[in-house]
């Protein structure tokens, strides 16, 4: 079997080849997740540590997440271990087609084989078509990919699994062997495919999944050494799905729910940390007044309806405020210092967020602020910060002495003649 | 407090317990008049707290946000205010109201509401409270009535005593007349401007009882303030010198008066030119010029007194004062004359006129007759604002003309002036509401005074009595008097009983008004649900927001003028008209066109570069204040301009009907097909027909509405707003 070879001068000086390779695309949301499964067989002369993820510009761009794990232990036992993923960079690497490698625990030694499980997420790549639909048509989007895998590596066999929302699929392009079954699409099998082999697919299916995008997200920590640890969150909530044409009816909008205005949503889900107290739901003009909280231990949901339903490219802006306990998430450090250690993320379920701002505010009198921010794996943030318990007095004691300078004052004033003359 | 100790010889009358010591307080130690200051600052205090705590049911019930109309106009102001600073705020033309006209807000409003907003706003910044503009607007209300007790305190201090002073405080506290426009959110002119009147009255009377220039210097800056927040400065510049004139009549003038009058007047009147909107009215406008001839005959009237005093010869001064009458009147009717003629006084304004005359408005200005607020007051209004305090009221007129003095004559003056307005319009019953808490705090502590001295004399009398055996003449004398009517006591008792629980009826009355009918929001409506629960239209709200996220920044809004405010603060776009009705033409365009068929609607909408056209309607949730019901008033206003649209042609019989035999016009104008588009499909209510509308209770008569020129956009979830889009020209080829 010939395998790829590479020059010497590059850092990654070894052959990998994938043996079998599958891929799942799991279209059923307006968010795109693929998950990989990659066996991957060394057949170079020197030892291999990382393992390399091509993918196309386009697809890039909107990567949200991409994770990758490896199975260890025997069937029942397994556990599956995160690797770690980093972008990097190759200069043969054709059509700008972008690279992450993946850090294999053990580096594989030639002959050596691994399974690698790779799940990443792509957004804003279903592309709504027609652009502009009625209330009563449903949408229909496309999905562009690659039915083989882009590779740098020689890809033995490959096969792609396809799932859509429901069975209506307009059209698929056939890269043979291909069929359709239900909702499910398959791609393959194909063997021996040469490294950054690329063949394009469409897949045109209706998707009417609420395409809830957050074009802007600023949120704001405050904490505050009482106790409380206060979140506002500013949301700019767009439909990104097929522009809403022509004119909204109520009534048939209330009358006929299944047919009218089936990519609308009306309501989202936020999954807010427990214990979560004085939770608001407001916008710029006041209350929303159609919200439901439910507690639980290990999450508190917060169902939020925004003033109206949303329909392609309306938006919404909102605000969501929420108080938690300042012990779940503030610390101290060994060396003295406190840090604050909070997640990135965005409560809204299946939401994407374009741009995320986090204000993170912290008390009077904190000295040396330092943040560690754990990016490209997008998790918890960790700010620290310097504070002396002795700051938390300072606006107590200045209300006090306010107030008792009031009523010194109205003693004085009491007891003070200020009259010219006797009267 | 020098002044407090003087008055307190006498114990208040509403604070019996002053001489009834407390066990508490006696363990402190206090001598009596302490005690009686303590008592009068902490029920002061209680009431303070009180007047702002009652005006929170809104806050509570819904939220902190901004009621009706005219304060949502005021809210986007005190933003842009507070944004952009003063000077941007007093040269802003307005280009998203009034479309294509534009309105130049700086000089075409009253600005003191906006300016105490953000100063208030301001100082809480400095003071490092991180409020939202919002909360101080929505708050400002509550704190000015609070301020405004006590000024009714001290004022009451002033016409009658301390005791007047506290009853006058606590009435005007909770006063359903005044809580109608001070609760929490109702963030408008009038919140702050009883403040501001109540406190212009008190300073010029206090200045007339004293003389002193340094008050007429105070009440000069009260009324700058209050012409800076309300058009109702009006009423003080009339009152005022009204007032003088019945003095100088009753032949009680004084140096005093003469001190206050003119300080007031003309630093009031040079102070209120500095406010734009007003300018040179003082001068110019005919409805200000009687206190300009007040201020001419006070000078002759000085001048007349001062050659009095210097001619000693009453046959020579009578035919002086023949020739300097008879001249200074020629003079002044010629200068009013001939002002008036070349155009230089104003004459009066229709609102003017409305004022004086409660019928001229309905034959002449529809646009004033449109506003629920402007008709003449029904009898149960006063009821519903007042309630006992319309008993107390002639009660309190007679205590004040039994002890009459310049202080009291002002107050019956205020009271029976504001009382007649109060009767022509709805909304003036605010203005009366303080001359009549005033009044009746006179009656209720002269009263409940009069009644504790029968009680307490009496036990006094039986003590002397018992003690000495013999009294002196005068205790033996009143002794004599209490036996000669032997249930004197327990009458009294009986009576103050009787006092006490009018009074307390009077506050269960308040709150319950107050809650019942003063704290909603009007802009979110809420209904009692099949179950009993609560539920929630947020309708107008849900309207507004849409307009402001999904139309074009540019868009333009038409729709009744009631709207404008809300939807350019809500929904932050251009409208045609709005509640600042300054332009009659405009307002009847719109009426127009809402009254067209839609062809000629049409037209018009696109002569005004209309985008969206918003109708409110309540055929769904039976929401009665809609627009088919004010329809009407829109053809007339229309029709008031416009003689092609004649209100008999939307009539049956002189009926207004919208179901089967409405008039055919009435059911293809404009107003009909927007707010019943689609409505002939929709069951509203089980066991009625399609089409029913639950707010006029009739099945609607046109149910297969049609629509060429506009198209529907948007429809709140119970159908209250319905906004629909204009269709761009039809290509010709």
């Amino acid at each position: 079997m010939e395998a790829i070879r590479r020059s010497i001068d590059l850092s990654y000086s070894f052959i990998v080849d994938l043996s079998m390779d599958q891929i799942r695309i799991d279209l059923t949301s307006s968010i795109v997740r693929v998950f990989l499964t990659l066996k991957v067989e060394n057949t170079g002369a020197s030892q291999a540590s990382d393992v390399l993820l091509a993918f196309p510009p386009t697809e890039a761009e909107h990567l949200a997440i991409v994770k990758a794990s490896t199975a260890e232990g025997k069937r029942k036992r397994k556990t599956y271990v995160p690797l770690s993923v980093n972008p990097t960079e190759l200069p043969d690497a054709p059509n700008g087609a972008r690279l992450f490698s993946i850090s294999l625990r053990n580096p594989l030694k030639t002959g050596e084989a691994a399974v690698l499980e790779v799940l990443y997420i792509v957004t804003h790549c279903l592309e709504p078509f027609p652009v502009e639909i009625s209330q009563s048509e449903t949408q229909f989007v496309y999905y562009h990919d690659s039915a083989t895998l882009l590779s740098p590596y020689h890809v033995m066999e490959q096969i792609t699994y396809i799932k859509t929302p429901n069975n209506k699929v307009e059209s698929y392009t056939r890269v043979d062997p291909t069929n359709r079954a239900g909702t499910e699409l398959r791609y393959g099998l194909y063997h021996d495919l040469p490294p950054y082999s690329y063949s394009p697919i469409i897949v045109h299916f209706e998707n009417n999944n609420p395409f809830a995008v957050v074009e802007e997200l600023v949120r704001e920590v405050e904490i505050s050494h009482w106790g409380n640890l206060q979140v506002r969150e500013h949301y700019k909530l767009k439909h990104a799905g097929a522009r809403h044409k022509g004119v909204f009816s109520r009534v048939e909008y209330q009358s006929r729910p299944s047919i009218s205005g089936v990519s609308s949503f009306k309501h989202l889900l936020a999954r807010l940390p427990p214990r979560v107290h004085s939770v608001y739901y407001r916008d710029e003009i006041g209350n929303i007044s159609s919200s439901h909280l439910r507690l639980g231990s290990q999450k508190s949901e917060l169902e939020i309806e925004p003033r109206y339903p949303l329909f392609g490219g309306w938006k919404a802006t909102f605000v969501i405020g929420y108080g938690l306990p300042l012990q779940d998430f503030l610390f101290e450090s060994p060396d003295g210092r406190h840090y604050l250690n909070f997640s990135f993320g965005c409560p809204l379920l299946e939401t994407v967020v374009d741009e995320l701002t986090i204000k993170v505010v912290l008390p009077e009198g904190s000295k040396n602020p330092s943040s560690a921010v754990p990016f490209p794996v997008n998790q918890q943030l960790e700010v620290y910060y310097d504070f002396s318990p002795i700051s938390m007095l300072a606006e107590p004691l200045m209300l006090v002495s306010a107030v008792f300078l009031f009523f010194i004052a109205c003693i004085a004033y009491l007891h003070i003649d200020l009259s010219i003359r006797k009267s | 407090m020098g002044a407090k100790a003087e008055n307190a010889v006498r114990p208040p009358s509403l604070a019996p317990s002053s001489s009834f010591p407390f066990p508490a307080l006696r363990t402190l130690k206090l001598k009596t008049k302490q005690q009686e200051l303590l008592i009068r600052v902490s029920a002061l205090a209680l009431i303070y707290v009180l007047a702002f705590a009652v005006r929170l049911f809104s806050v509570l019930r819904y939220e902190s946000m901004i009621h009706e109309f005219d304060p949502y106009f005021n809210y986007r102001t005190t933003l842009f205010l507070t944004k952009n600073g003063f000077y941007e705020f007093w040269n802003w033309f307005d280009a998203e109201s009034w479309y294509p006209l534009g309105r130049i807000i700086g000089g075409t409003l009253f600005p003191g509401l906006m300016v105490t907003a953000a100063l208030i706003y301001r100082a809480l910044r400095f003071l490092t409270f991180a409020v939202h503009i919002r909360e101080v607007c929505v708050l400002t209300a509550p704190f000015f009535a609070s301020n405004t007790t006590l000024v009714a305190y001290f004022f009451g201090k002033e016409i009658w005593d301390a005791g007047a002073g506290l009853a006058a405080a606590a009435l005007i506290a909770i006063c359903p007349g005044y809580i109608s426009r001070s609760v929490a959110g109702s963030y408008d002119n009038e919140g702050v401007a009883i403040f501001a009147l109540l406190l212009t009255f008190y300073f010029f009377v206090k200045a007339v009882n004293t003389g002193s220039l340094a008050w007429g210097l105070a009440s000069a800056f009260g009324y700058f303030y209050m012409v800076s927040a309300w058009g109702g400065y009006v009423f003080i510049i009339n009152l005022v010198p009204l007032y003088v004139l019945v003095l100088l009549i009753t032949g009680r003038y004084s140096m005093r008066l003469y001190v206050a009058y003119n300080c007031m007047y003309i630093l009031g009147m040079l102070l209120a030119m500095q406010i734009r909107f007003v300018g040179f009215q003082h001068v110019q406008s005919g409805e200000h010029m009687a206190a300009m001839g007040v201020f001419f005959l006070m000078q002759v009237f000085y001048f007349v007194d001062w050659v009095k005093y210097t001619l000693n010869d009453p046959k020579l001064f009578h035919s002086f004062l023949r020739i300097t009458l008879t001249c200074s009147i020629s003079v002044g009717a010629l200068a009013l004359g001939v002002g008036t003629a070349t155009g230089y006084i104003s004459p009066w304004t229709g609102r003017f006129y409305s004022l004086l005359d409660p019928t001229y408005a309905k034959d002449h200005i529809p646009i004033i007759a449109s506003v629920s607020e402007h008709q003449p007051t029904a009898w149960s209004s006063f009821m519903f604002d007042f309630h006992i305090l319309l008993f107390l009221f002639p009660a309190g007129l007679y205590f004040c003309f039994k002890r009459m003095s310049d202080a009291t004559i002002f107050i019956v003056m205020y009271g029976l002036t504001s009382m007649y307005f109060a009767g022509v319009m709805v909304r003036l019953i605010l203005v009366a509401t303080p001359a009549v808490c005033l009044i009746s705090a006179v009656a209720v502590s002269a009263t409940i005074k009069n009644l504790t001295t029968l009680i307490r004399t009496k036990s006094k009398a039986l003590q002397t009595v018992s003690s000495k055996g013999t009294s002196s003449l005068k205790a033996s004398a009143k002794a004599s008097l209490d036996q000669a009517l032997p249930f004197q006591r327990n009458a009294a008792l009986a009576l103050l009983a009787g006092a006490f629980y009018l009074l307390s009826r009077y506050a269960i009355h308040c709150t319950w008004v107050t809650s019942e009918a003063y704290s909603s929001p009007s802009i979110v409506l809420a209904a009692r649900g099949a179950h009993g629960g609560r539920v929630i239209f947020d309708d107008y709200r849900e309207a507004y927001f849409w307009l402001r996220q999904n139309t074009p920044p540019d868009a333009k809004v038409m729709s009744w003028w009631d709207y404008g405010y809300q939807i350019t603060a809500m929904g932050n776009r251009t409208v045609i008209v709005d509640n600042n009705t300054w332009n009659n033409t405009h307002i009847a365009t719109v009426g127009r066109a809402m009254s067209s068929y839609e062809d000629e609607a049409y037209e018009i909408m696109q002569s005004l570069d209309v985008d969206y056209v918003l109708v409110v309607f309540g055929g769904v949730t039976g929401y009665s204040s809609d627009d088919i019901n004010k329809f009407l008033w829109m053809v007339r206003i229309g029709g008031g301009v416009f003689p092609v649209i004649k209100e008999p042609d939307y009539l049956v019989n002189g009926e207004y009907r919208v179901d089967k035999g409405a008039a055919p016009k009435m059911l293809n104008c404009l107003m009909y097909k927007l707010c019943y588009y689609r409505f002939g499909e929709l069951t509203t209510e089980y066991g009625k027909p399609t089409g029913y509308d639950r707010a006029r209770g009739v099945e609607i008569g046109n149910k297969d509405v049609k629509l060429e020129y506009l198209e529907e956009a948007f429809t709140t979830s119970n159908w209250i707003v319905r906004i629909y889009k204009v269709k761009p020209p039809k290509n010709r080829w």
